[in-house]
C-alpha cells in the first residue's frame, strides 16, 4: 500500500504562481513548488521569510493574492485551496496542521483534545446531534471507537498515562507532540507542521524525527513541515525548498540544497557577524578552505572578502587584543574620523539597519562613533568606509546615511524626551 | 521573639489605625454631598435640602471601623492561614466528586419535595400555636413560599441554564439574553390571545421561535468578538425591548398584555369549575394547586435543560462548543464550521430562554416590556459567572443564593420593629443584590464552582482546575 | 434645509455629552480590556452632585452668578466623582486585575445596580427637577435656526474640555504612561511605570468628564433621577464601540454620531424609535466595520 502511494508519480499538494500581499509588503512572491505524495517536504529559509504564510494560505486562514494550491487526494479527487474556506480545507480536502505557537484546549483534557478534532465523522455518526441526544446505538459505538483511536495516537505520542489531565497542564515537549496526534485524529492525507522541534530539546527531537517517520510509513500520510532544526530537516526530509524573502531560492534533496551557494548566501547573508566569523574560521584553517567557502557566498561580496582577505586576521586579532584601551585610528579612515567618542560615549551604531556588531567595531576602529558622523559622509567617504566592512554597495543600498541622519536628529532631542519620559 | 512579635502586632494595629483614618476621610468625601443632604421636594414642587450629619457620620464611622478590622484583623489571620497551608504538608484530598454526587442526589430530591415539605411545615408550626390540626391552612400559607421561592427561584435557575450554554460553554459573551425570554413570552401571550392555542402545543413553539431569533441575531454578528459581541447582544436586547414598548397595535405597549390563557395539566384546567381540577380529584378548591402545578412544571423543564446540557456536552457540539470557547483557531484547523457552531449555540440557549418565557407569560398571566430590560440579562449573566462558568450545580446554588436571598429581604418584616415604620427592608433588595455580586466576585472570582468535569475519560474521570481552562474571546 | 441645521445643531449637543461619557468607557477599556458597566451611574452620580452642589449654592449663598455656579457645580461633581470612580476601581476591580476576564464585568454590573440603588435609596426615587440655568438663545439672522445658549456651553465646555484631555493624554508623562500601560501593561511595569496608579488616574479622568458631562445633562434638560445612569450609559457605550474601542477620537465621533442619529431620526422618523435607530446602525456599522470607525483593526495571528 505505502509502496504503491510512494511509486505514485501525482504530487499531493501542488503550489503554482503563489502570491500574497499585506498591503504593500509581499509576503511571497511567485512561489511554485510540488508536495510528492508520501514524501516529508521541508520549507526552510530565515526568519520573516514567508514560510508560515505559505502555510496560512495551504490551510486556508489567508486568502492568497494571486496563485493556485491544488490538493490531489489519494483517491484522485481534486481541490483548489485557494478556494475553500479553512475548516472545509481541513473537512473535504484533508489537510491538518499544527501552530507554531502551540494551540491546544488547554482547558480540555488530552483525551477530550483528540475527540474534538473527529468532530466530523462523529457529528456524522450522532445525526447531527439529534440521534445522538436520543441515545441511539450509533452513536454510542461510533463515541467508543473515537475514544480508541484516541488511544492508538495516545499510546503512539507516550501520553497514554495523561489522558486525563488537562492539556495545558503538559510539559512543552508533550504538548507539541499531542498537537501533532490531534491533526493526525482528523486523518488528513497532507499533514502542515509549522516548527515542530522548536523549543525542543536534542532527545525529543529525536523521538520527533521517529514520531513523523512512524507516520509516513504507517498512515501514508504526506509531510510538509517548516524548521529551523537541521538536523531534523536533514535527518527526515525527503526534499527540501528554501524560501528568501517570499521567494524560492533552492529546491531539491537534502544534499543538493545543502550544497546550493544561494542557500549559503541565503542563511548566512542575514548577519554580518557569521559570514566574517567564517571567513575568520577559514582564514584560520588555510587558504584553500577559504576559497571553498567563499565560493559559496555571491559575486560581488566575494569580491570583497577576497580583497580584504589579507586584513582580516588583523582584524580579528584587534578585536581581542583592543579592546580595553581605546582603538587607534586605522589607515583609510574616512575624512571625519575622530579619535575618541565624544563624551566617552560612541552612539549605538547597530541600531542603523545593516550595520551589526561586527560593523559597528570596524567603524569604530576606524574613528566612527556617532551618528552625525555617518550622516556626514561624502561620496569618498563612503567608498572608504566600503573598503573596510563587509559588503560594498551596502551602505547607499540600505541607505545608512539617511538612518543615520534622523538617527542623529533623535538623539539630540533625547536629553529633553529623557526628563519627560521617567518612570512615576 | 515575643517582644518582636508584640511589637508587631503593635505595628500592625498602627497601621490599621492610619488606614482607618484614611478610610474614614475618603468615606467622608465621597458621602459628604450625596448622604450629608437629601433633596426632597416642597409644597411648591421644588427641591430643598434637608442636612443629615447624623447618618453621614455614621456612614464614615462604619467605613473606618469596618477598615481597622479589615486591616488589624482579617487580613492578617488570613495571612496566618495562607502561611500554615503553605507550610503544612498537602493535606489528603476529600473525595469532592462522591461528595458533589451526593449534593446533587439530595438537592434533587428536596426539590421534588420542596412544597409538600413546605406544607407540611407551616402546618406543623400552625398546628404548633393553635393547637388545631389543619392541613388546609398550611396548603393556603404554603402559596407564598412555592411562588416567591420556589418558582422564583427555578426560573432563573432554567434561563442561567440555558445562558450557560452560550457564555460558560462556548465563551460568547450575551449581554441579551432576555430578548430571548422576550420572545417566548410574547409568542405565548400572543398566540394564546388570538388563536387560543394550548400551552402544551405553544410551549414548543415558544421556543422555536426563540431559536430562530437566536439564528436570526446571531447571524450578522457572529463574526465579531468579544466586547463588539456583547454590545450588540445588548443593543439586541434594547431594540427588541424598545419594539415591544412601541408597538403598541400588536404589544399594547407599556400596558402589556394580560388575561394570558393558564396552563392546563394536559387539558385539565385549574379553574374552580366542576370540569376544574380541584373538583376532578375531589379537593376544596384552593389556587395552591395551580402553583404546586407551576412548581412542577418548571421544575420538569429546568431539569430538562440540565439534561440536555449534560448530553449535549458528550457530544460532538458539545465538545466543539468547549473547544471553541478555549481556541478559535484551532477549532477551525480541526475541521470545525465555527459559525455554525456559534450558531447553534446560539439558538440552543435561545431555545431554553424561550421555553422560560412562555412559562413565565403562564405563570403570571401578565406580560409587559417591564420584565424584559437590560437589568434582567445582567442578573441571568451574574448567576452564570457566579455559580462558575459550565458548572450546572454551581450555576443553580447562585441563583438559590441570589434570587433567595434577595426575596428573603422581601420577609424580613420585622426590621421594621427596630428601624421604625418608615423602614421598607423591600428598597434595600436591589443595593444588596449589587453589593453581594461585588462581594462574591471578589470572593471567588471563579465562581462558586470553578471547576470543569470533562467529557470523557480514559482511565478515571478529574476535574479540571479553572486555572486552564479559558473564557472565551466571543 | 433649516430644520435640518436646527436638528443638527441639537444633535450635536447631545452627542457632545455622549462622546464626553463615551471617553470614560473607551479608556477604561483601552487600558483593562474591561467593559465599565458603572461608568453609566458614575455619570447620573456626578449629575447628582451637581444638582446637590446648585441647592447648596441657593440655599446658603443665595444668588450665585450663573457662570459661578455652573463652575463650581462641575468642580465639585468633578472631584468628588473622581473620587468615587477611585474607590469603585480600588474596591470592586483592583482586586480581580489579571484574574478572568469576565468577572470584574459582573463586578461592573453589580456596582452598576448598587450605585443606581443607593442613589435611590439615599436620596429618594423620585425626579429631582431645578430651575433653568442659563435661559435664552440667539436666532441665526435671515434664518430660523435658534441656538440656545446652553447649548453653546455645552459645546463650548466640551471642546475645551477635550482640548485639555488631549493635552493631557499626549503631551504628559501621565499620559505617556497610560499609553504605554494600553500597549503592553507587563511591559511598562517592567520599565518602572507604576501601573496600578496610572489605571486609577484613568478610571479617576473618566469620572470626572462623566462628572461634567452630568452637570450639562442637569443643566440642558434641568431634571435628573437615579434612573437616568442607564440609557445615556448605554448610548455613551455604544458610541465608543461605533467610534472603534479603545480609540479616543473615534468615541468623540461616535458619540457625535450617536447624538446626530437620535435627533435626526426623531425630527424625520419617529421620536418613538430613536433608539431602535441608534442601536440597529451599531449592528449594521459592526458588520461592516467589526472594529468601528475608527478602531484598530484586531488581526487574526495565526
Amino acid at each position: 500500500m505505502v509502496s504503491e502511494v510512494r511509486n505514485n508519480p501525482s504530487p499531493v499538494l501542488r503550489v503554482e504562481h503563489l502570491s500574497m500581499k499585506f498591503g504593500g509588503l509581499v509576503a511571497i512572491n511567485d512561489l511554485n513548488f510540488e508536495a510528492k505524495r508520501g514524501a516529508i517536504t521541508a520549507l526552510i529559509g530565515p526568519n520573516g521569510a514567508g514560510k508560515t504564510t505559505v502555510f496560512n494560505c495551504i490551510t486556508g486562514f489567508y486568502k492568497p493574492t494571486e496563485g493556485m494550491l491544488t490538493m490531489t487526494r489519494q483517491n484522485g479527487e481534486e481541490y483548489l485551496l485557494e478556494r475553500m474556506a479553512d475548516f472545509v480545507i481541513t473537512k473535504k480536502a484533508k489537510v491538518a496542521r499544527t501552530f507554531q505557537n502551540i494551540r491546544l484546549f488547554s482547558g480540555l483534557t488530552v483525551l477530550e483534545n483528540l475527540l474534538v478534532a473527529q468532530h466530523n465523522p462523529l457529528m456524522l455518526s450522532s445525526g447531527y446531534t439529534i440521534l445522538g441526544l436520543l441515545g441511539f446505538p450509533t452513536y454510542k459505538k461510533a463515541a467508543a471507537d473515537a475514544i480508541e483511536k484516541a488511544r492508538f495516537w495516545l499510546q503512539k505520542i507516550n501520553l497514554v498515562e495523561r489522558a486525563d489531565d488537562p492539556a495545558g497542564d503538559l510539559p512543552y515537549g508533550a504538548q507539541r507532540r499531542l498537537e501533532i496526534a490531534r491533526a493526525m485524529c482528523t486523518d488528513p492525507e497532507l499533514l502542515c507542521l509549522d516548527e515542530p522541534a522548536a523549543g525542543l530539546n536534542a532527545r525529543e527531537s529525536a523521538e520527533l524525527n521517529q514520531l513523523l517517520l512512524s507516520i509516513r510509513e504507517e498512515t501514508g500520510t504526506s509531510i510538509i513541515l517548516i524548521e529551523h532544526d537541521m538536523s531534523v530537516v536533514m535527518e527526515i526530509s525527503d526534499h527540501v525548498i528554501v524560501l528568501e524573502y517570499g521567494t524560492k531560492i533552492s529546491d531539491g534533496t537534502p544534499e543538493t540544497v545543502k550544497n546550493d551557494p544561494k542557500v549559503i548566501a541565503a542563511y548566512l547573508g542575514v548577519e554580518d557577524e557569521e559570514v566574517v566569523e567564517l571567513i575568520e574560521h577559514a582564514a584560520a584553517t588555510g587558504s584553500d578552505d577559504i576559497t571553498a567557502a567563499v565560493d559559496l557566498l555571491s559575486t560581488e561580496a566575494i569580491q570583497e572578502i577576497t580583497e580584504t582577505q589579507a586584513e582580516v586576521p588583523v582584524a580579528a586579532k584587534a578585536k581581542t587584543a583592543a579592546k580595553p584601551a581605546a582603538p587607534a585610528i586605522k589607515a583609510g579612515a574616512t575624512a571625519n574620523a575622530l579619535a575618541a567618542p565624544r563624551e566617552g560615549e560612541s552612539d549605538d551604531l547597530t541600531l542603523i539597519k545593516g550595520i551589526g556588531p561586527v560593523n559597528a567595531r570596524r567603524l569604530n576602529e576606524h574613528g566612527i562613533f556617532h551618528f552625525d558622523q555617518i550622516a556626514a559622509w561624502k561620496k569618498a567617504d563612503v567608498t572608504a568606509a566600503e573598503a573596510y566592512l563587509a559588503f560594498d554597495g551596502r551602505i547607499a543600498r540600505e541607505d545608512w546615511i539617511g538612518q543615520a541622519k534622523k538617527l542623529a536628529k533623535e538623539s539630540q532631542g533625547k536629553p529633553a524626551a529623557k526628563k519627560t519620559g521617567g518612570a512615576k | 521573639m515575643a517582644d518582636i512579635q508584640s511589637s508587631g502586632q503593635d505595628s500592625v494595629y498602627a497601621k490599621a489605625a492610619k488606614e482607618a483614618v484614611f478610610a474614614g476621610i475618603i468615606a467622608f468625601g465621597l458621602f459628604f454631598l450625596v448622604v450629608g443632604f437629601r433633596t426632597d421636594q416642597n409644597i411648591n414642587n421644588e427641591l430643598v435640602l434637608v442636612q443629615r450629619w447624623g447618618l453621614l457620620a455614621i456612614f464614615v464611622a462604619v467605613a473606618a471601623i469596618g477598615r481597622f478590622i479589615f486591616a488589624a484583623f482579617i487580613t492578617p489571620s488570613r495571612e496566618q492561614a495562607k502561611l500554615a497551608k503553605s507550610k503544612a504538608p498537602a493535606a489528603a484530598k476529600v473525595d469532592r466528586r462522591s461528595l458533589k454526587a451526593a449534593v446533587s442526589r439530595f438537592g434533587l430530591a428536596l426539590l421534588f419535595i420542596y412544597p409538600f415539605v413546605v406544607i407540611l411545615i407551616l402546618a406543623l408550626i400552625q398546628f404548633a400555636v393553635t393547637g388545631q390540626w389543619s392541613f388546609q391552612s398550611g396548603v393556603q400559607g404554603s402559596l407564598k413560599y412555592v411562588d416567591n421561592f420556589g418558582i422564583q427561584i427555578l426560573i432563573y435557575v432554567m434561563l442561567a441554564w440555558g445562558l450557560n450554554i452560550v457564555v460558560g460553554l462556548a465563551g460568547l459573551l450575551d449581554l441579551g439574553y432576555v430578548a430571548f425570554y422576550a420572545v417566548g413570552a410574547y409568542s405565548y401571550a400572543l398566540l394564546s390571545a388570538h388563536f387560543g392555542l394550548s400551552f402544551w402545543l405553544l410551549l414548543p413553539m415558544a421556543g422555536i421561535f426563540a431559536a430562530m431569533w437566536g439564528i436570526v441575531l446571531g447571524f450578522p454578528v457572529l463574526r465579531l468578538r468579544g466586547d463588539y459581541l456583547a454590545i450588540v447582544t445588548l443593543a439586541f436586547g434594547e431594540i427588541i425591548r424598545l419594539v415591544l414598548i412601541n408597538w403598541t397595535v400588536v404589544t399594547k405597549g407599556t400596558f402589556g398584555i394580560s388575561g394570558i390563557a393558564k396552563a392546563t395539566l394536559f387539558g385539565i384546567p385549574f379553574t374552580p369549575g366542576p370540569t376544574g381540577f380541584a373538583a376532578m380529584f375531589g379537593l376544596p378548591n384552593s389556587g395552591v394547586y395551580y402553583k404546586i402545578f407551576l412548581y412542577y412544571l418548571i421544575l420538569f423543564l429546568a431539569l430538562l435543560t440540565a439534561w440536555v446540557t449534560i448530553r449535549l456536552r458528550r457530544m460532538p457540539i458539545g465538545r466543539a462548543w468547549e473547544a471553541l470557547r478555549e481556541d478559535e483557531i484551532a477549532c477551525r484547523s480541526l475541521g470545525i464550521n465555527t459559525t455554525t457552531t456559534k450558531l447553534t449555540a446560539f439558538a440552543t440557549g435561545a431555545m431554553f430562554g424561550g421555553f422560560a418565557g412562555s412559562f413565565f407569560a403562564a405563570r403570571q398571566g401578565f406580560v409587559s416590556p417591564e420584565s424584559f430590560v437590560f437589568l434582567e440579562s445582567a442578573i441571568i449573566l451574574a448567576i452564570v459567572v457566579l455559580g462558575g462558568m459550565g458548572s450546572l450545580i454551581g450555576i443553580a446554588i447562585a441563583a438559590a443564593v441570589m434570587i433567595g436571598g434577595t426575596e428573603l429581604l422581601r420577609e424580613l418584616e420585622f426590621l421594621k420593629l427596630i428601624f421604625g415604620n418608615d423602614f421598607t427592608p423591600e428598597l434595600y433588595r436591589m443595593l444588596l443584590f449589587g453589593l453581594a455580586m461585588i462581594v462574591v466576585m471578589v470572593w471567588k472570582p471563579r465562581g462558586f464552582v470553578g471547576n470543569r468535569e470533562p467529557s470523557a475519560f480514559l482511565h478515571e474521570r478529574k476535574m479540571i482546575s479553572s486555572e486552564f481552562t479559558k473564557e472565551g474571546h466571543g | 434645509m433649516e430644520y435640518f441645521i436646527q436638528q443638527s445643531i441639537n444633535g450635536l449637543t447631545l452627542g457632545s455629552i455622549y462622546g464626553l461619557i463615551a471617553i470614560g468607557y473607551t479608556m477604561v477599556y483601552g487600558i483593562i480590556g474591561m467593559i465599565n458597566f458603572a461608568h453609566g451611574d458614575v455619570f447620573m452620580l456626578g449629575a447628582f452632585m451637581a444638582m446637590i452642589v446648585f441647592l447648596a449654592l441657593t440655599t446658603f449663598i443665595g444668588g450665585v452668578p450663573v457662570v459661578l455656579a455652573l463652575l463650581l457645580m462641575m468642580l465639585v461633581a468633578m472631584l468628588l466623582t473622581g473620587l468615587w470612580s477611585w474607590t469603585i476601581e480600588r474596591l470592586a476591580y483592583r482586586p480581580l486585575r489579571g484574574s478572568f476576564r469576565l468577572a470584574p464585568l459582573i463586578t461592573a454590573i453589580g456596582m452598576s445596580i448598587a450605585l443606581s440603588n443607593f442613589v435611590q435609596v439615599t436620596q429618594g426615587p423620585r425626579n429631582k427637577p431645578i430651575p433653568p440655568l442659563v435661559n435664552g438663545g440667539v436666532t441665526i439672522y435671515g434664518t430660523g435656526i435658534t441656538i440656545a445658549y446652553k447649548q453653546m456651553v455645552i459645546v463650548i465646555v466640551t471642546a475645551i474640555l477635550l482640548a485639555a484631555f488631549w493635552y493631557l493624554v499626549n503631551r504628559t508623562t501621565l499620559g505617556r504612561a497610560q499609553r504605554s500601560c494600553e500597549q503592553d501593561r507587563k511591559m511598562a511595569a517592567l520599565l518602572g511605570i507604576d501601573v496600578d496608579k496610572t489605571i486609577s488616574m484613568t478610571f479617576v479622568m473618566g469620572a470626572m468628564l462623566a462628572a461634567v458631562a452630568g452637570t450639562l445633562y442637569l443643566m440642558f434638560y434641568g431634571v435628573i433621577s437615579f434612573t437616568d445612569g442607564f440609557t445615556p450609559g448605554v448610548k455613551a457605550f455604544t458610541a465608543a464601540v461605533l467610534g472603534g474601542i479603545g480609540s479616543l477620537p473615534g468615541a468623540v465621533v461616535g458619540g457625535l454620531l450617536i447624538g446626530l442619529i437620535e435627533a435626526l431620526w426623531s425630527a424625520y422618523f419617529s421620536i418613538d424609535y430613536k433608539d431602535v435607530a441608534a442601536f440597529s446602525i451599531l449592528a449594521i456599522v459592526l458588520i461592516f466595520l467589526p472594529s468601528g470607525i475608527l478602531g484598530r483593526p484586531e488581526v487574526e495571528k495565526v
